[in-house]
């Protein structure tokens, strides 16, 4: 009997373990998980906790429940992995042997990271909405706060789920306009890239989105420290923002076991082929997931069309022949805009978030970095997805592969010359 | 891809003027393309360059600014000092690699 090891059973994990269950013959492969509890946190959701759309109960369901029953889920604290022997060591003092790893232990906020963030303004004027108790936390605070300068900030690359700062901003623009004090508000946006997203086409969208709903962006600012005493960001090259509610996208890491186990880079990410998702160190070691260093968004969408990908690897790895199929760095996103809209990007490694149409089969198209109804809709119906179709790994009707179908292709060549 | 003329070498850069080819680049193209953007290259200057450029052939990638900071030792206050206002952009610039990867 060989032993499919899984760290982490949050979205990567969990898909990956109930898809693989199905594909691996029982009485040859057992498939097991590790994690620390039962608390399976739809993590889309935080974003809508701090402005009472979702309920704090309503993000958290049982990981046990998510995972088939033919899955193994062990509750424990990973101490490391010993990539030699083939074993992961608890801290519990037990020895979990492997014949096959996934890593799928994500990335956490670590505000730690940051001189100035921790400390008695943390919780007060100083949020973050990355975590449960973040998102609670700044519920609390939004609920009575009377108004002033709210800053969203985003202190480094890369970060899981881009786009949820950009979409926090949009969403207090509305927020605050709902309550009627919007005037009362200043709304800004910093940010280490030079403008709202990396790539230039959605950037710009991005860019005149914040600019229509009066939210300033300050750019290139990489965060050196917070002043909590004189309410202020202050960056590398000296500049100076002032807030009076901070907003912060920490710095984004891994697990501290997989720098513990000597398998992780500068930010504990696991470097693998951006194609397989095998370890470069160690080829019996797979990351799936925010765990991985791969060049596209930290997103669950990334997570489930990888893992369409991998499982086909996967199978022909544990049968010993070569894996011929090729991840692309599909990403596909909503970007809540607020007023009950949203927008839509899909991308991939090499082809930038372009407008034009997506068409999904059975519903019709939606509308590429637009802000429709449509595309809320998609949003909110995405949590019933996740849950019932997404997680339990059945298939949706979207192919793993980024298709150019819809898209303005012709921009491309527009926005490079 | 266009070619262009630095330190009275023939060397390939992509459309914002990053050279492309790794063993196009010496300290000279290097010194020039310093020049270019207004950064007289001193010792430290040229530690910084040299790390990023091992790393790169070690690693494949451009080094991230937290990179040079927690791999290279390098103070990132400091880096911005030497290279003012966009640090990791500059020494790629310099060092004759690509530009850093947006993390998307």
């Amino acid at each position: 009997m060989k032993n499919l090891l899984i760290l982490g059973g949050g979205t990567a994990g969990s898909i990956a373990a109930n898809k693989l269950r199905r594909r691996l013959p029982t009485d040859r492969w057992a498939v097991t998980v590790v994690d620390s509890d039962d608390d399976h946190r739809y993590q889309p959701g935080f974003l809508f906790v701090p402005f009472g759309t979702y309920r704090p109960d309503q993000v958290t369901r049982s990981r046990r429940r998510y995972l088939s029953g033919d899955v193994d889920l062990v509750y424990a604290r990973i101490e490391r992995v010993v990539p030699d022997e083939h074993v992961v060591e608890l801290s519990d003092g037990r020895r979990l042997p492997y014949d096959a790893l996934i890593i799928a232990s994500g990335v956490t906020p670590r505000p730690d990271q940051t001189p100035g963030l921790l400390g008695e303004e943390w919780g007060r004027t100083i949020h973050e909405f990355y975590t449960y108790d973040g998102s609670v936390a700044l519920a609390r605070a939004l609920s009575t706060w009377p108004g002033g300068r709210l800053v969203t900030s985003v202190v480094e690359m890369p970060i899981k789920c881009p786009v949820a700062p950009l979409e926090f901003a949009f969403l207090a623009d509305s927020h605050f306009q709902e309550r009627g004090i919007r005037d009362r508000v200043e709304l800004t946006y910093v940010t280490p890239l030079p403008g709202a997203f990396t790539k230039p086409i959605a950037a710009k969208a991005f860019g005149s989105t914040l600019s229509d709903k009066g939210i300033d962006v300050e750019p290139d600012f990489m965060l050196m420290e917070v002043d909590p005493e004189r309410r202020v960001l202050v960056s590398y090259d000296e500049r100076e923002v002032p807030y009076d509610l901070l907003v912060v996208v920490p710095v984004n890491m891994g697990a501290d076991f997989v720098a513990a186990s000597g398998l992780g880079n500068e930010l504990n990410l696991v470097p693998v082929d951006k194609q397989t998702l095998q370890s470069k160190a160690h080829p019996d070691v797979f990351a799936l997931g925010d765990a991985n260093d791969i060049p596209t968004s930290k997103a669950g969408s990334v997570a489930h069309f990888a893992i369409d990908v991998f499982v086909e690897n996967f199978v022909e790895y544990a049968t010993g022949r070569p894996m011929t199929h090729a991840f692309d760095g599909h990403a596909n996103c909503f970007i809540e805009t607020g007023h009950g809209k949203a927008m839509l990007i899909d991308f991939n490694y090499d082809t930038e978030p372009l407008p034009g149409r997506f068409p999904v089969a059975g519903l019709g198209p939606m509308s590429l970095l637009k802000q429709t109804r449509l595309n809320h809709l998609g949003k909110l119906a995405f949590e019933w997805i996740y849950w019932n179709v997404l997680l339990p790994g059945r298939p949706l009707p979207l192919p793993a592969d980024m298709s150019l179908a819809g898209k303005r292709t012709d921009l491309l060549t527009t926005a490079r010359s | 891809m266009p070619m262009t003329m630095i330190a009275g070498h023939e060397v390939s850069v992509d459309d914002e003027g990053f050279m492309t080819r790794y063993d196009e680049w010496d300290e000279t193209t290097g010194a020039a393309l310093a020049a270019a953007i207004g950064i007289e290259m001193t010792d430290e200057h040229w530690d910084a360059i040299r790390f990023m450029r091992s790393d790169y052939q070690a690693q494949g990638a451009t080094p991230t600014i937290r990179r040079l900071s927690t791999v290279g030792g390098m103070d990132t206050k400091r880096l911005f000092t030497l290279f003012p206002k966009k640090p990791a952009k500059k020494m790629a610039y310099i060092a004759g690699l690509p530009k850093p990867a947006g993390c998307v």
